[in-house]
């Protein structure tokens, strides 16, 4: 089997936001195909650090993504517009005119033709994330970077969002860098892991990187704190 | 009664249409409302211009952007609410216009005085407008994809601060006109009335801007018309025309 390429190399990053270092000296390689999750507690750095590797964010480092990779992003909690008159198919034109790939990315994420009329207030949360991983889709990405994706089960009993992701990564070739603080999601789906919380605590394979050791340390500040704070 | 009664009612309909179809973009912005206290920026303008003799809509037009800018320059340096900022400003552009205008002056910028629009005037109205409806329709997709999401807009590599600032443009425009038809105080209902009501009947965006724009081009018609026929102000009565729009779309609400 030939060696799957290097499409991005992360070489000493540090991210800096207002005089408050984020991110310090994480580096990295994320191979095509493979899926990479970026695991930590709240505040740790990982919303920064995609929206850094999409060129959001100033930094200090390297970031280099192999020449003519095209990104796709699923921010995480898109502030819901309930009552924003726009339809879906209104929402995907935004981004592209091509009508027909509108209707494919639709498809592959699980949704019907009819459902481009329909307003995107009149969503459930899980229709919604799925629409977002389909306007990720849109221009037909290699690499798709998702930012928590809610493991929340639809009550149409579809497929989940994981499986979703599995699926698609097998029919488009993707390779995909998500963040979570889900555990079970790291050993179910990911190649590769990066327990973040600023500084990289761990990073390697799954089941040889997460263990219990390095959760307590990943985790550690948060428990202490917890502990700390019922004693009075 | 005016005999200019045309010149008027075509900038009213341009403007109206204009400012309707402004409204549309700044309600899905949730920005409807800072119309109000911008408009109040734009009065010492109006001042100015009344004073040195010059087109209200002018000296607006060149207060409003200034104290934008101002807004933004204060906002990055004391790190204040927007609302305290605007609200600052505001009541010091009211203090300045106060100190310096007569009693008929601060009512024709407070309400707005149309019967003194001819020709030439209309003819520079119309050509405004026109060319802020179709900036408008230019930046309509970016802007409400940066409404929507910051995030995703920013992955789109899309240029916030260019989109923002044509936006300030389109807002600064339509505000020094709205401001020589309705006046100072009721500019807001001119952008905010047509959309409100475009809303109550729209579940998509097409819709929306459609009939934000229609919404806004009746408001002038009934107003000039009602203003023609009753002698009352005209600035009152298409504002009052953009509430009855939106009482009926309420009963229609979908």
């Amino acid at each position: 089997m030939k060696m799957a390429e290097t499409i991005l190399k992360v070489e000493n990053l540090n991210v800096k936001l207002d005089d408050e270092l984020i991110i310090c000296n994480l580096s990295f390689e994320v191979k095509r195909g493979e899926v990479l999750t970026i695991l930590g507690p709240n505040g740790a750095g990982k919303t920064v650090l995609l929206k850094t590797l999409l060129g959001i964010f100033p930094f200090e480092g390297k970031i280099e993504w192999k020449k003519g990779i095209k990104i796709g992003y699923v921010p995480q909690r898109v502030p819901f517009v309930k009552d924003f008159p726009i339809s879906i198919e209104e929402f995907f034109k935004l981004k592209t005119k091509n009508e027909n790939e509108i209707k494919e990315v639709l498809k592959l994420v699980g949704f019907k033709e009819s459902f481009l009329k329909k307003n995107l207030g009149e969503l459930s949360s899980g229709q919604y994330q799925r629409i977002l991983v389909a306007w990720a889709l849109v221009g037909n990405p290699d690499v798709l970077l998702f930012d928590e994706p809610t493991t929340g089960i639809d009550i149409s009993g579809e497929e989940t969002i994981y499986q979703l992701l599995e699926r698609l990564k097998k029919e488009k070739n993707l390779t995909i860098i998500l963040v979570t603080h889900d555990l079970s999601v790291v050993f179910k789906f990911s190649d590769y892991v990066i327990c973040l919380n600023k500084c990289p605590i761990c990073q390697g394979k799954p089941k040889e990187t997460v263990t219990p050791e390095a959760l307590s340390k990943l985790y550690g500040q948060e428990i202490k704190f917890y502990e700390h704070y019922h004693g009075h | 009664m005016v005999t200019n009664f045309f010149s008027i009612l075509i900038s009213g309909i341009f403007v109206g249409g204009a400012a309707g179809y402004l409204g549309s973009l700044m309600l899905s912005k949730k920005m409807t409302i800072i119309v109000d206290p911008l408009s109040h920026l734009a009065l010492p303008g109006v001042a100015l211009a009344l004073i040195f003799q010059k087109d209200i809509s002018l000296g607006a037009f060149f207060f409003l952007f200034f104290g934008a800018i101002l807004i933004w320059f204060f906002e990055q340096k004391t790190k204040l609410p927007t609302e305290t900022i605007i609200a600052i400003l505001f009541s010091i552009s009211l203090a300045i216009t106060f100190l310096f205008l007569s009693e008929h002056e601060i009512e024709e910028a407070l309400v707005g005085d149309i019967s003194k629009i001819g020709k030439l005037d209309s003819l520079i109205i119309v050509f405004i407008s026109l060319f802020v409806f179709f900036l408008i329709q230019k930046i309509y997709p970016k802007l409400t994809l940066i409404s929507i999401s910051e995030d995703l807009a920013m992955a789109e590599k899309i240029d916030l601060r260019k989109y923002q600032f044509l936006y300030l443009l389109s807002i600064s425009a339509i505000v020094a006109l709205g401001v020589k038809f309705v006046g100072g105080l009721l500019v807001a209902g001119l952008t905010a009335l047509p959309a409100a009501s475009a809303k109550n009947l729209s579940k998509n965006l097409k819709t929306f801007r459609f009939l934000s724009c229609l919404f806004g081009i009746l408001c002038a018609i009934f107003g000039i018309s009602l203003f023609q026929f009753t002698g009352y102000p005209a600035g009152p009565l298409i504002v009052l025309s953009g509430f009855l729009i939106f009482l009926i779309s309420i009963i229609f609400k979908k």
